[in-house]
């Protein structure tokens, strides 16, 4: 394909949280985006969500610096209430056509008052509250929306369906309403598409047995998740729906529309639905601590980072009760008390009984609509037998047409983490066909003037910001600003509902402007959080962002002070009074260029560490792979296949080789990282490696991609018998075609083999479905096998659902235990001692056939390997012979702190890699320039640290292809005369910033001269002004003055 | 004063609203209860309506992160503090605690990350060091114990920051109105 036929352009079709993360790597790689959007504005379910697990963290706050980010970003074009048609040519050369619905509102010329949704007389349902609340004909869908532009729904509007009224037209201030407008066709170039349509809930409307439709108080999760967001019908408060009473017992029920060929077509889990039932059932218990909360379960699937353990607090400190009961049916208790009766079997007792809850939750599943697989269809896409684009392991994002990337949940159910790490995975699918054409369709973002303050007198402007009722619920914020307005200096004081929006964010930097103001305060929220978002917003006005203090008054205030409304408002009085102190004293600053060097360091050559290299490679990126071990592959060489069936050892030896052969990637393997210096941009990383002593790397970001390991059991007699083997072992034992895999009569596998126990308390997520994978192969070998999977849950998640319904089909039997009531392996004494380590050939990989086969015979002839376990069903133990006994061992992180302290890096407390953000932020770490991918983050199977393997390399590649940075302007200043050259502050400081002068006017005679500060290396801790003896050095941004003035105003 | 059952008691230490409050004799023992009565006692020893004000200064990578997740995860401590955020433990000096106190502070507390895991590496090292040496100094020119206070608090300890948020008011609101070095 020559350069002419590309066009470095992609089209992601969806604007919920997996094509905004899309869209925002690929505009910041250099490559032009069309986001188009079949909504009135972009958020997609995210922007539905009171709160995300496990963390428990605001949605809305967490989304909307993106939702912002994206409609302020001067290279994706937004394309609202428009849908895809017809998708004609190939990669690298696309023509979309796309329909775009008439808005009949002029978005250049709106100005989002709201006058008109006030004034409009036509009330329906309100989608975004689930059809909860009624909304307007003309409305915006919620108070965050990007783009805040109004539209009329022309199906509702009475001026447009009856062409009668036109209120809204005679009250826009602004002209902005056009009855005329028309349905467009657009085509649109793009070089790849990207599919993140998102998902549809279950509708258990018209299915009797959920009593849906007959009472109010069955509702679906989404609508929960309404009632309990502060946004939603009843502002938080939780009630029950037919007749707003105080609800007392909520039951959830798990697995509607999922695991379910009876009332739907849905045989695949649903992934996220466990995780928010609980999410839920917590909120609501914080709500009221005396509801009793109770959620109804097949298996409890609790897989993702952090998971398990919410699932254990959930039942252990939040006192919510898991019963394990698919219920049948719900129905209106007739008479008095008034509820929903549920009957359930007590595995305990034995015994049916019948409970009555207030409200009962639908746990609905995600399915694709059929608009969605009927467009697949004309674009020529596969989909897999659940409706869910078809992918394969070993490339997760693409779609069976060429140029086509899919991800979110259109390639399969997931949660948010997952969707981001896909989105990255897409993005960098997308860009690798048109890294030719990169950066020919962008724009630059216009360079804005500031304007030069220096020597006028401060003009404070001060927003107070009521966050919905999250603030004004607690603190008289108009008390506040009519405070702020009385302070010497401040000039301008308002008050926002939710000042981190689109319009305030207009509103706010219009005022700065039209006013002449020169400082700015925000009193809102964290500026951990939006710091950055509210200086962008002033750098639009004119003013150098350091111009600008945040008071936070939420995190700080309303939040931790719920009873005292009257001292948190004089709190946040005195806290804005400190703010405005330091703000009269700011001055602005400058920010360095920073290069980033374009050589990359990829850790470890796993799978995952290979994808990644590859990715950044195949864009044109010089990449250093450093691996500890002789050879590539990592986990990936002891495994069979995938739960696909695609066949690892094949695949990775063509990646191996397509690593070894590529001209962009130099390999370091028997490696060790002897030192690492510097930071983003500039690393040096010092090596040894099989090939030299010592190697010195030069690099801007390094990925890392150490891995995980499989724990060798200490239980189960794991080590003392060459037929008791781990489920890696018994991959092996499949690669080296082990006879005993085909001669076994029977064969047991123990899942969570060290996973989901106390000193171990998470789920190694991969062992389910793997080890029924294996089952399936060993059924496959030899179909009179007798196979039993002992288990705990069965998580087999999204689509690995139907290898379950296969095992079960295919005469596997699966026996459930407790931690309590752990099998028992049992082996005559006389055998294990001739069958000693000695002979155990799992060690060895290079173990010849002919050995196995050898001891497979001697061991076929030995004592009999038995395993006792309770069983649920005939409620009595029995005692299972086994040919083969296969342990699901945990995956265990290597913990490796040396190289967490060269990154500066977290660990959590299971040994794991700690992410920036574990919704939002899965593959970064907040160290800038260091990025996450594969086993090291969490266990995963080999689609997922795929996936994420391309996600690290997209997110060091919106670094990478910046070229430079703006390093920050908060740093130390040396103030030369008062200098007297001690040498405190280079002794002080841990990063080699300051030095003593030895040229020029201010260097030293006989020993150093004057201090002076390097900008690039300054971090801005300050820890070297607080300890210059003569107070000749400053933090900008954080000086003596700035600070004192803060402490001296704080007290009256 | 009046008598109260052991749940107004727990409810009254939410916000530490109520200064005068008497324990029931005959109230069950309970778990946990005995450290409550300890609490509860020292509130009650307060003066009435003495609100002390106290100048916070947080590190902006553990403390003040961990006050923000008190702040997501509801957990209310009281509204005493006055919180002014900076890069790193290790930029306070001991003009900034003086002058805390001259201008009437009834109490200064300063946090950062754990020794060991500081954003800058060293940082809280020397601020360690220099909290010794300052304590020492204060103490030695009169101001009781208890008025100035360091802790190390993580980005992930919601709950300890509210716990020694309260330590700290609580420690602060015994002592009174700070008198030692008040500039009138």
């Amino acid at each position: 394909m020559s350069n002419k036929n590309i066009t470095g352009a992609v089209l992601v079709a969806g604007g919920g949280i997996a094509g905004i993360q899309a869209a925002l790597d690929l505009a910041d790689s250099g490559y032009y985006v069309y986001m188009v959007e079949k909504s009135p504005s972009i958020g997609g379910v995210m922007a539905q969500l009171d709160k995300t697990f496990p963390t428990n963290d605001c949605s809305m706050c967490i989304m909307s610096p993106k939702l912002v980010e994206v409609g302020r970003h001067v290279n994706i074009e937004l394309v609202t209430l428009a849908e895809i048609e017809e998708v004609r040519g190939q990669e690298g050369d696309f023509e979309v056509h796309v329909r775009q619905k008439a808005r009949y509102v002029d978005m250049t010329k709106c100005i989002a008052c709201g006058a008109c949704t006030e004034k409009c007389p036509k009330k329906i349902q309100d989608d975004y509250n689930a059809g909860l609340v009624k909304r307007k004909a003309i409305y915006v869908p919620y108070p965050q929306a990007v783009p805040l532009k109004y539209a009329i729904d022309a199906e509702n509007c009475i001026m447009l369906s009856k062409g009668k009224c036109g209120i809204c037209e005679k009250t826009c201030p602004a002209g902005a309403i056009n009855y005329d407008d028309k349905d467009k066709n657009l085509t649109i170039r793009v070089g790849s598409i990207i599919l993140a349509p998102g998902f549809t809930p279950y509708n258990p409307s018209g299915k009797a047995i959920y009593n849906y439709d007959n009472s109010k108080d069955v509702v679906t999760s989404i609508e929960f998740e309404r009632y309990l967001s502060a946004s939603g019908p009843n502002q938080g408060h939780i009630l029950r729906p037919s007749d707003s009473a105080h609800p007392h017992k909520i039951a959830w029920l798990q697995c509607v529309g999922s695991r379910d060929i009876n009332t739907c077509k849905n045989g695949y889990c649903s992934s996220v639905c466990c995780m928010y039932a609980i999410k839920q059932a917590i909120i609501a218990k914080e709500h009221d601590p005396l509801l009793e909360c109770t959620i109804f379960y097949m298996d409890m699937r609790t897989h993702g980072k952090g998971f398990e353990n919410c699932y254990n607090e959930a039942r252990e400190k939040h006192g919510i009760r898991f019963i394990r009961c698919k219920i049948h049916s719900v129905f209106s208790q007739k008479g008095e008390p008034k509820g929903e009766v549920i009957n359930y079997f007590d595995e305990e007792t034995g015994k049916v009984i019948t409970d009555l809850y207030d409200i009962i939750v639908l746990s609905v599943g995600m399915e694709i609509s059929q608009n969605i697989r009927e467009l697949a269809g004309k674009m020529g896409i596969d989909l897999t037998s659940g409706g869910f684009v078809k992918t394969s392991s070993f490339d997760p994002v693409a779609a069976t047409r060429p140029g086509i990337y899919v991800c979110g949940a259109i390639q399969g159910p997931k949660d948010i983490p997952q969707s981001v790490v896909e989105a990255g995975g897409a993005a960098m699918g997308a860009g690798t066909a048109l890294a030719s054409m990169r950066n020919t369709l962008t724009r630059k973002s216009p360079v804005r003037d500031e304007i030069n303050i220096k020597g006028d007198p401060p003009r404070v402007a001060v927003f107070v910001c009521y966050c919905g009722s999250n603030i004004a619920g607690v603190i008289d914020v108009e008390a506040v600003r009519e405070y702020a307005a009385t302070l010497p200096h401040v000039e301008y004081a308002a008050t926002n509902m939710y000042s981190c929006s689109q319009d305030a964010q207009d509103g706010i930097a219009r005022i700065v402007k039209e006013k002449g103001l020169n400082r700015m305060i925000v009193a809102a929220c964290s500026p951990r959080t939006h710091e950055p978002l509210f200086q962008e917003t002033l750098l639009s006005a004119g003013i150098n962002k350091y111009l600008f203090e945040m008071v936070n008054i939420r995190n700080h205030g309303s939040w931790v002070h719920k009873d005292a409304p009257l001292k948190a408002t004089e709190k946040a009085k005195d806290l804005v009074r400190m703010a405005v102190a330091k703000s009269v004293l700011l001055e602005p600053l400058e920010e360095a260029d920073l290069n980033i060097d374009q050589n990359v360091v990829v850790i470890g050559g796993g799978i995952s560490g290979m994808s990644a290299a590859k990715s950044l490679a195949d864009q044109g990126y010089m990449v250093n792979i450093i691996e500890r071990e002789a050879y590539l592959g990592g986990q990936a060489v002891n495994i069979h296949q995938t739960a696909d069936g695609s066949m690892v050892q094949e695949r990775l030896k063509n990646l191996a080789e397509q690593i070894n052969s590529h001209e962009n990637i130099a390999l370091f393997t028997g490696a060790e990282i002897q030192d690492v210096e510097g930071f983003v941009g500039n690393f040096k990383t010092t090596i040894n490696s099989s090939s030299s002593e010592r190697t010195t790397i030069e690099h801007g970001v390094a990925i890392v991609a150490t891995g995980a390991s499989e724990l060798k059991p200490a239980e189960y007699m794991h080590g003392r018998d060459r037929r008791i083997v781990t489920g890696m072992e018994l991959d092996r034992m499949f690669i080296n075609d082990d006879p005993l895999t085909a001669s076994a009569g029977s064969a047991v596998f123990i899942q969570c083999v060290g996973s989901r126990e106390p000193e171990r308390p998470y789920c190694s997520r991969i062992c389910c479905s793997h080890s029924i994978v294996s089952a399936l192969h060993l059924k496959e070998k030899n179909p009179d096998m007798d196979i039993f999977i002992l288990y705990r849950d069965i998580r087999t998640y999204g689509e690995k659902e139907f290898l379950y319904r296969e095992a079960r089909e295919k005469g596997i039997i699966f026996i459930r235990y407790s931690l309590a009531g752990k099998p028992e392996v049992l082996m005559e004494k006389e055998d294990m001692e001739h069958k000693g380590l000695e002979h155990d050939g799992l060690e060895n990989e290079g173990l010849e056939n002919e050995d196995i086969e050898n001891e497979g015979l001697e061991n076929e002839g030995g004592g009999k390997i038995k395993i006792k376990v309770f069983d649920h069903v005939l409620n009595m133990p029995v005692l299972i012979e086994a040919d083969l006994l296969v342990l699901a061992s945990a995956v265990i992180p290597y913990r490796d702190e040396k190289l967490a302290r060269f990154f500066k890096v977290p660990i959590n407390e299971d040994g794991f890699f700690v992410e920036a953000h574990v919704k939002l932020a899965p593959s970064d770490f907040a160290t800038d320039g260091v990025f996450l991918c594969g086993l090291a983050h969490y266990p995963k199977p080999i689609d997922e640290s795929i996936a994420q393997a391309r996600a690290a390399a997209s997110s060091a590649l919106r670094l990478l292809s910046k070229k430079t940075i703006k390093t920050q302007g908060t740093v130390a200043e040396v103030n030369g005369i008062i200098c007297s050259g001690c040498g405190v502050c280079v002794a002080v400081c841990p990063y080699n910033a300051p030095s003593l002068r030895v040229s020029g006017r201010e260097a030293g005679k006989v020993n150093g001269g004057k201090a002076e500060i390097n900008p690039v290396l300054c971090k801005g801790c300050g820890a070297c002004v607080s300890s210059c003896r003569s107070g000749a050095l400053k933090l900008k941004g954080f000086n003596e003055g700035q600070l004192l003035a803060m402490i001296e105003s704080a007290m009256n | 004063m009046s008598e109260m059952t052991l749940k107004d008691v727990s409810e009254a230490q939410k916000g530490f609203e109520c200064k005068t409050i008497k324990i029931k004799d005959d109230s069950e023992p309970q778990k946990g209860f005995e450290c409550k009565t300890i609490k509860i006692k020292e509130v009650s020893d307060l003066q009435e309506d003495f609100e002390p004000k106290i100048i916070t200064i947080l590190c902006n990578w553990c403390t003040y992160g961990a006050a923000d997740l008190a702040g997501v995860s509801r957990f209310q401590y009281p509204p005493n503090i006055r919180v002014i955020r900076i890069p790193c433990s290790g930029r306070v000096s001991p003009k900034m605690i003086l002058s805390a106190l001259r201008n009437g502070a009834d109490g200064v507390w300063i946090s950062g990350c754990h020794p060991g895991d500081c954003h800058y590496l060293t940082g809280n090292f020397y601020a360690r060091r220099k909290f010794i040496l300052m304590k020492n100094f204060f103490e030695y020119q009169g101001v009781e114990q208890g008025r100035i206070h360091f802790s190390w608090i993580s980005s992930a300890e919601g709950v300890k920051f509210a716990e020694v948020a309260r330590d700290v008011v609580d420690s602060v609101a015994k002592l009174g109105p700070a008198k030692h070095f008040v500039r009138h």
